[in-house]
């Protein structure tokens, strides 16, 4: 059997009423399978994964594979993610989101979740569009560009996800794009093993919705941008400024120690326990 | 010289009870945010829960405070959180969450004045609609009142037990002077305390259907982590958990969520009638308005007035056979509350016809003293 047949006979669920939500040339399955890659190489078991999403294209992607599967509230999927990690330490928690939901409606969890370091793995896909509702603008659409509430013209700045990941306080942050499936398998691996409050962001195309408004052609068209406009931040390093003006870093971004938030607290038990018998 | 035991008496205000009952119901994990009046549950539980190898989070808002506690409640925990009124407001959206879901868990709402932020330190029971009505959608609600600090911890215990029984979220809805008033108490032995434990599935993993009906109404509930690997949406969803849209799924689905709360309706019952056998105007009360009805029931029979009390402990569902019940002698019902007639409207709902329903609305931010109740009942009777 090939290996692409195995992994998903091994993991995606077989009582699940395929087909999927997401439209043909979405970025989504390549991240998916990027994530179901790592896993499987790392060699977790499938009990002891937690998949946690919020709401939004990328928050069905859960309901497809064979883990414990969480969709929770729009934006909320890191809070409901820190119950799980605390209550049972033992249990791998991934949370997937989509650019409003991890910086719109989930940017104060976001910020937050990283600050405490709490061993988490958050994988976001960045589209730049709210694709399920029909395209509205994201925090993360450009200044310029167009969207069914932004038909004039986009009128506010971007966030960039990592590096307000990096300024919040996650000690792992990569980025990658669906173009580059092979970097997104090796960052999915690290920030999935890696203790503490650990970031992907997934460049993604919404040709359907982003894409089609703003006319940047078909799927294959937006994945060739992704590969024209993106720069290892290794590459990047002996790179002149303005040849960096229009380019997006992708590998690793940050890789640093900080104390983890449910190592700290098991200290927090024993403090506490030799309190108590005063 | 041997001690002798004695059972451990205490001095607690209606928080701090709270506390209790939550730990020994079995209570071990807490996600909040400061507010006041509930924080001394916050800060009480930040000391406790590590003694006892719990978890203590403070989380950047209510929204996340709730988020955890269901995360934590998946994973097998029992899980509170505490707050008041603003606070409440930002849980309506996982409140549904859970409800969807089954996820048990407990909310305490120390009630204070609104709207908004309102009056953070005085009294008030403006929250007993949104308590039934706050997140949206069609969906059944256990909340439960307590009018002194023993009973805090009583249904403290009660809504963990109601909560995994039923698979739902139970709030414990108390007012800001039952909250901080300290009363002598006595807690229990553990052993003597009745605790409710959610059941588990028994059936191999590929045989376990998570949203299974059952003659309860309530499914088996699998924790994370335990073989049983499931989906959890707050999506409409089938019987197995998966989202559908299908009427034929979604239909049974809905009554069902209905129907496990329903068909345990007098089980879920729980008030106190005082003096009502023989009482002609009966006094429908519950929280620290419950305390000042007590008290007038008393100085109106020393009157010659035949007045009896029903102390509601469950706001909902709302207790209509206990009305129906005082209905038999009492042709006048009183309804004070510190709100603009939140629960009379109730009454009057489940009143036939047969009783005059008066309203003593007090929304000042002051109690309603015995002597206010007491007036009331003389001008109607």
């Amino acid at each position: 059997m090939a290996e692409i047949t195995k992994l998903i006979h091994k993991y995606l669920r077989h009582d699940k009423k395929f087909p999927h939500v997401w439209c043909p040339g979405c970025g989504i399955g390549i991240m998916l399978g990027a994530l179901i890659r790592a896993i499987d190489r790392i060699g977790y078991e499938k009990d002891e994964i937690v998949l946690v999403s919020g709401i939004g294209c990328s928050g069905r992607l859960p309901v497809y594979v064979d883990f414990n599967t969480l969709h929770t509230t729009h934006g909320r999927a890191l809070v409901f993610a820190t119950g799980v990690k605390l209550a049972k330490p033992s249990l791998r928690v991934i949370v997937i989101m989509g650019d409003g939901d991890a910086v719109a409606i989930g940017g104060n969890h976001f910020i937050h979740a990283a600050r405490r370091n709490i061993d988490l793995t958050a994988i976001i896909l960045n589209n730049s569009v709210y694709g399920m509702t029909g395209g509205q603008h994201s925090p993360t659409t450009p200044y310029g560009m167009r969207s069914t509430t932004t038909v004039y013209s986009n009128i506010e700045q971007d966030f960039k996800i990592s590096e307000l990941a990096v300024t919040a306080g996650a000690v792992f942050v990569g980025r990658g794009t669906v173009y580059h499936a092979k970097l997104l398998d090796s960052l999915m691996e690290k920030a999935i093993l890696k203790k503490g409050f650990s970031v992907v962001e997934v460049i993604a195309h919404c040709h359907t919705q982003y894409g089609r408004q703003n006319r940047l052609g078909s799927a294959v068209e937006m994945m060739e941008w992704q590969r024209d406009h993106t720069v290892p931040v290794e590459k990047a390093a002996a790179m002149k400024p303005e040849e960096l003006q229009d380019k997006v870093l992708i590998g690793v971004l940050v890789d640093k120690e900080l104390p983890v938030y449910q190592d700290e607290y098991e200290k927090i038990r024993e403090r506490a326990k030799a309190g108590a018998g005063k | 010289m041997k001690k002798k035991s004695h059972p451990k008496e205490l001095l607690l205000q209606g928080n701090e009870a709270i506390v209790e009952g939550a730990l020994r119901a079995g209570c071990r994990f807490f996600a909040g945010y400061p507010i006041t009046p509930a924080t001394e549950i916050s800060e009480i539980l930040s000391v406790k829960l590590p003694q006892l190898n719990g978890t203590f989070i403070q989380m950047e808002d209510e929204i996340a405070s709730l988020g955890a506690v269901i995360g934590a409640s998946l994973a097998g925990v029992k899980s509170m959180t505490a707050t008041s009124g603003p606070g409440f407001s930002l849980m309506q959206e996982n409140l549904g969450f859970a409800i969807i879901t089954e996820v048990p868990c407990v909310i305490v709402n120390v009630m204070r004045g609104g709207p908004s932020t309102g009056l953070p330190t005085s009294p008030s029971q403006s929250d007993v609609m949104q308590a039934r009505w706050g997140t949206h959608g069609d969906h059944p609600i256990i909340v439960l009142s307590a009018s002194t600090v023993r009973e805090c911890y009583d249904v403290t215990i009660q809504a963990f037990n109601f909560s995994e029984k039923f698979r739902t979220p139970v709030i414990v809805l108390i007012d800001e002077v039952v909250a901080h008033m300290r009363e002598k108490m006595v807690l229990d032995d553990q052993e003597k305390i009745e605790i409710f434990n959610r059941v588990k599935p028994t059936v191999p993993p590929e045989w376990y259907i998570p949203y299974e009906d059952t003659p309860r109404g309530v499914p088996a509930m699998a924790n994370f982590g335990e073989g049983y690997r499931y989906h959890v949406t707050g999506l409409t969803h089938d019987i197995r958990g998966f989202p559908t849209s299908r009427p034929d799924e979604i239909g049974p689905f809905i009554t069902r969520l209905h129907r496990k709360i329903s068909q345990h309706f007098s089980e879920i019952q729980i008030g106190e009638f005082y003096q009502t056998e023989d009482a002609e105007i009966t006094i429908v009360a519950y929280g620290c308005v419950a305390r000042s009805a007590k008290r007038a029931v008393r100085e109106a029979r020393e009157k010659g007035i035949k007045v009896g009390l029903l102390k509601l402990t469950t706001i909902w569902p709302f207790m209509r056979s206990a009305v129906e019940k005082v209905l038999q002698t009492s042709r006048v019902l009183v309804v004070p509350e510190m709100n603009m007639g939140q629960i009379s409207r109730e009454v009057k709902r489940v009143n036939p016809g047969v009783a005059k329903v008066f309203t003593l609305d007090k929304v000042d931010g002051t109690i309603i003293t015995p002597s206010e109740i007491l007036n009331r009942i003389m001008e109607v009777s």
